[in-house]
Parts: structure tokens; sequence; C-alpha cells
């Protein structure tokens, strides 16, 4: 009985590391929970896009829910994501706004020109310091903001249609029912 | 060749040199002190793309751009613990190396010693049956065949 001591520690191992494997393949590491999910989103005041002097503020798009999607023409995962974005926005039900993160206005357009523009609203944040009020790390990042400016969803990463049909779509859903 | 040699691994020094200039960018502190400090915050905190990196040690922009944002706020004069607050507000206090002592850390800061205390007592356990084994059986050598581990 002893002998087998050494091999149910082997098969404690087994199961421990085989644990870590499963853990790590079903939810993303790299995914930090974000500390403002339910809380109201920043303030910001940032230049559109494609006309530099105006600018958009939070108190512009209070009243109705948005997807905010925090995207770059340097970011491989966006170009993963913008098919998606494509393929999705004209069912979403919300504001698609696009926020150009940490990139050259002109990089920008040109990345918009050639693979599509799916944003209804489009502002830029060069020096990306607003993204950091956002806790933004990296590019693409998704928040669904609500009427009152309140954070309700978020996901790291690239938007899959996966992604959009099991989470983003059912937290529309869920807003779409408390605001009539 | 030998000359050549040298020169590949001059222009390797060279280059090496050149990435670490790039890691880290010279900022104007007011003093020393505040140099001293910011070291020392930046490596108590964690970047939130890398991971496992400090911000202190990260090149990744967001990186950058977070130790831009301390070395602002410096200037502004707030202390360590406002700059904490603000980056756990936004990040969540993922990006402390030192988390707080709360419920949903306690493993995290007492499972060491957990495990600690099994370890010991497993030890503890294994002594105590060997010793007694070796009181009924009269000596080690009626367990030696076992130690040397032909079976396994």
């Amino acid at each position: 009985m002893s002998r087998l001591v050494p091999f149910f520690g082997f098969l404690l191992l087994v199961a421990l590391l085989g644990f870590g494997i499963w853990w790590n393949s079903d939810h993303d590491p790299s995914a930090i929970p974000s500390p403002l999910l339910d809380k109201p989103a920043p303030a910001f005041n940032l230049p559109s896009l494609y006309e530099p002097t105006t600018t958009v503020s939070k108190q512009d798009l209070l009243g109705k829910p948005y997807l905010l999607n925090v995207f770059a023409s340097w970011c491989i995962e966006c170009g993963v994501e913008h098919p998606v974005l494509q393929a999705e926005a004209p069912t979403l039900g919300v504001v698609l706004v696009g926020y150009n993160y940490k990139d050259a206005p002109t990089d920008a357009k040109a990345w918009l020109a050639q693979h599509g523009n799916p944003y209804q609203v489009l502002i830029a944040d060069v020096s990306g310091t607003t993204a950091i009020d956002f806790g933004v790390y990296g590019a693409p990042e998704s928040f669904l903001i609500d009427g009152k400016g309140v954070i309700r969803y978020k996901h790291i990463g690239p938007l899959t249609s996966d992604v959009v049909a099991s989470e983003l779509k059912p937290a529309i859903a869920a807003l779409q029912r408390e605001t009539p | 060749m030998r000359f050549i040699l040298f020169a590949l691994l001059m222009t390797l020094l060279v280059f090496a040199g050149l990435a670490h200039a790039q890691a880290i960018e010279p900022m104007p502190f007011a003093n020393h002190a505040q140099e001293l400090r910011f070291q020392h915050l930046t490596q108590r905190l964690r970047c939130p793309m890398c991971q496992n990196e400090t911000l202190a040690d990260s090149n990744a922009p967001i990186a950058r751009d977070l130790r831009n944002q301390i070395f602002r706020m410096m200037q502004h004069g707030s202390n360590d613990d406002e700059i904490k607050h603000y980056l756990v507000a936004r990040y969540s206090e993922f990006v402390l190396y030192d988390p707080p002592l709360k419920s949903g850390t306690w493993l995290l800061w007492f499972g060491p010693l957990l495990i600690l205390i099994v370890g010991a007592i497993a030890v503890a356990l294994v002594i105590r049956k060997r010793s007694q084994g070796v009181g009924n059986h009269g000596g080690v050598i009626a367990e030696a065949p076992n130690e040397n581990g032909d079976d396994w």
C-alpha cells in the first residue's frame, strides 16, 4: 500500500496541472476584471477623427446606450475583430462608437478606408491619456455604456461572433429591457 | 577571424545598449529623492499588459504611458498612496505587487503557509511511522530493499 503513495502523489500533481490547463483555456488569463464595471464611465472630451476641430464628450453621448470600441491601425487583433464588427454593427441595436487609441489620424483614416468603417461616431485619443481613465491597457477593448453613462459590460480582446452572441447581445438585451 | 568575432561582439554590445536606452527614457525629476521614489514605486507596481513585469521594467506602450502619468502626478505633488489609488481605480488591485489582505486574497497570503503546514504534518507522520517500523522489525535492514527503489 505504501508503495502506491508516490503514485497517488503523481496523480495529484497530474490533476493539479490538468486543472491549470483547463482553467486557463476556459478563461483568458490576460483579461483583468475592470473595477469600472457598473460605475459611471469616466468623463472625456476628445476630438472627432474626421473633424478634429469638433469634440465629442461623454455628455454628448448620454441618452442612448452605445458600444465604445477601442481600436488602432497598428493593432493586429483589431484587424481580426474588424470583420465581426462590420457584420454585427447593423444588428446590435446600439450606437457603435470607435475610439481610435494612440494612432496617427492619417493611419487610422487609411485603415478605415481600406477595411471599411462600421462606426457611427469616431473619436481620436492620440496621446492615450483619456484611455488610462478607462483602464485601457491594449487594443481592442470594448465597453457597453448605457444611456445614463454607466459602464455595463466590458470585453478585453477582439470581439468574436461567439462573444457577440453569448455575451454582448444578452448584455444589450438586458439594457433594452430596463429602458423601454 | 578573431577580428570578425570581435567586431560582431562590439556590434551586439552597442545594440544591447540601445535597447536598454529605449526602455528607460530620461525624465526631468525635480531632485534625486524624487527619482528614487519613482523607481521604488514603479518597481512595486505591475504592468497590466505584460503581467509578469513591473512598470519599471516593462517596455510595453501602456507601461510607458503609466510611468509618464506617475511622473506627472509626482510633479503635481501626489504621494505614493494617491498614485496607487489612482491606478487601482482604473486597473484594479491587479497592478499592486503587494495586494491588501482581504477575503479575496487570504489564500494568496496564507496559501504558502498552509502548504508548509500540510508538508510538515506529512513529514512528521512519515518520521513517526518509520521510527515505529524500526522498533517493530528490529532494524533498518528489514526495509532496505524498498528503499533501493528496485521495484520502481
